[in-house]
């Protein structure tokens, strides 16, 4: 796109861009670094996480500030108007992701006192891994202002709801067979609610970026594939 | 092409104040308005935005014919009041700059008192038989115009020693006095302060559904403030007309973009 006549105009928005990069490549590390705490049972490395989240918090309001003094300064319209207004929710998004990060690492507490369920972690390892990959594309695409990456990872989120859903199931029947197990099963499951939330929060980025290139919302009604509300455990034999 | 893109969003069935087709102007041998259509709605403000030299205010001029003082200047295409052509031979330029009237960039009143000022229309196009009569229209249009308070005490001192603000509100009035159909202003606030320019604003806000206004403005912030319809004209061309919304948020035309958010050349 060709860059304003008011160079300074695009230095801000550039600069707000790249927060919102650096936001999204903390977030990415703060929901692998937790996975690797489960994985090696590294309760330091936990402890990180939970300390690293004030940086998201920070950046959230550096950007927030930044961008209500330029709408106040600048007046943006059109194209600048969508993204500086998308920045914004884009970067709150960001944020809450990097909160469900910072509560996974918070239930390594616990979580690395029990016998583990190793099954379950290689699902919410695999959850882990599209939901950061969203994540990263989903940022690309709102730079790149790519429509179709948009909307392809706008689709990406029932993958996650899938194994949410597999994951739902297999710790509920843990729970049943095995009561020793209650407590593990518990927290792998707000974990891996946490992550299903994350992915969701990547799909609304999607929207914004596919609003930011198009003007247009996105309409369809969302693909779900989560199914767990509907989930119960299995009848127990009398 | 540019017809297309400028009729495609238009979007009501209602019908129009006033109508352009095909509207060319040549100053000499000048092209300086192509083929432009438009509609211009009664109960609605147009804001006309453009760079210098785009054609929005020879549009606006030839809305009233105020291009025919220009000698070099040729109209071709049609445009219509009421659709009646204003260019036809049967019509009186005079009476055509009662029903449509203007208020220019600068304050411009009369070197007279500020009754004069307003009573001057309704005396010439004899719209008052009687002193009372005279007196209630001059009450009305400087009530109108949100200067009656200010001015009440002092309808005799000249209009010239007001404020530029209270001299553009006073045009205002001067105008709305021969009961116009249709109001033209061209950069009516750029002489004026911020507070002069917000109490214009909240004025054409009063005026909307009384008049239909056509407003020619370089601060697209006031197009995007005070009117519903917004046409873009560059080079001569209209290149997007649409509800201001919509010209303000998510633009069709890439040079309407281009303008609108600081990235013109």
């Amino acid at each position: 796109m060709t860059d304003h006549t008011v160079a300074s105009f695009d230095e801000e928005l550039n600069e707000m861009r790249s927060k919102v990069v650096q936001m999204a490549n903390i977030v990415n590390t703060q929901l692998q670094n937790s996975l690797t705490a489960l994985q090696d049972r590294n309760s330091e490395l936990a402890e990180k996480v939970r300390l690293t989240d004030q940086l998201l918090d920070d950046l959230d309001s550096d950007v927030e500030r930044s961008a209500v003094e330029f709408i106040a300064r600048r007046a943006p319209v059109a194209v600048d108007l969508r993204e500086i207004i998308a920045i914004i929710r884009i970067s709150n998004t960001l944020e809450r992701i990097g909160d469900y990060a910072k509560n996974f690492a918070k239930r390594l507490d616990v979580l690395l006192e029990t016998d583990s369920i190793r099954s379950s972690e290689r699902l919410l390892s695999h959850m882990v891994d599209i939901t950061s990959k969203m994540v990263t594309d989903v940022i690309d695409a709102y730079i790149r202002r790519d429509i179709d990456l948009a909307l392809e990872i706008w689709h990406r989120d029932q993958e996650i709801d899938a194994i949410y859903n597999t994951m739902f199931r297999e710790l509920l029947t843990y729970m049943m067979e095995h009561p020793h197990y209650i407590t593990t099963a518990t927290h792998m499951l707000f974990i891996a609610k946490n992550i299903e939330r994350a992915g969701d929060h990547a799909t609304n980025i999607a929207e914004m970026a596919y609003y930011i290139a198009t003007g247009k919302a996105l309409d369809m009604e969302r693909p779900k594939k989560d199914k767990s509300h509907l989930a119960a455990a299995p009848d127990v034999e009398e | 092409m540019n017809i297309q893109a400028a009729d495609t969003n238009i979007t009501t069935d209602r019908e129009p104040k006033m109508q352009a087709r095909r509207v060319n102007v040549f100053y000499g041998d000048t092209h300086a308005l192509k083929d432009v259509n438009l509609d211009i709605y009664a109960d609605e403000v147009t804001a006309l935005i453009g760079p210098s030299g785009c054609g929005k205010s020879t549009f606006l001029r030839c809305l009233n014919r105020m291009n025919d003082t220009v000698a070099s200047c040729r109209v071709k295409g049609v445009m219509t009041l009421d659709n009646e052509d204003i260019y036809s031979k049967q019509v009186d330029v005079v009476q055509l700059r009662a029903r449509v009237g203007m208020v220019f960039q600068k304050p411009n009143p009369f070197p007279k008192s500020i009754y004069d000022n307003v009573a001057y229309g309704p005396r010439i196009h004899g719209l008052a038989r009687k002193g009372d009569e005279l007196d209630e229209i001059v009450f009305t249009s400087l009530q109108k115009a949100g200067l009656w308070d200010e001015v009440k005490d002092r309808l005799d001192t000249s209009g010239t020693a007001l404020s530029g603000g209270q001299q553009q509100r006073l045009c205002i009035a001067r105008a709305i006095a021969v009961n116009p159909e249709v109001i033209l202003m061209d950069e009516p606030c750029s002489a004026l302060d911020p507070i002069a320019t917000a109490k214009i604003e909240e004025l054409i806000d009063e005026l909307k559904g009384h008049y239909a206004i056509v407003i020619v403005t370089h601060s697209m912030q006031q197009a995007a403030r005070v009117s519903q319809k917004t046409a873009f004209f560059h080079l001569g061309n209209l290149v997007e007309y649409g509800d201001t919304v919509e010209i303000f948020t998510n633009p069709q035309e890439p040079k309407t973009k281009d303008y609108i958010t600081g990235r013109y050349g």
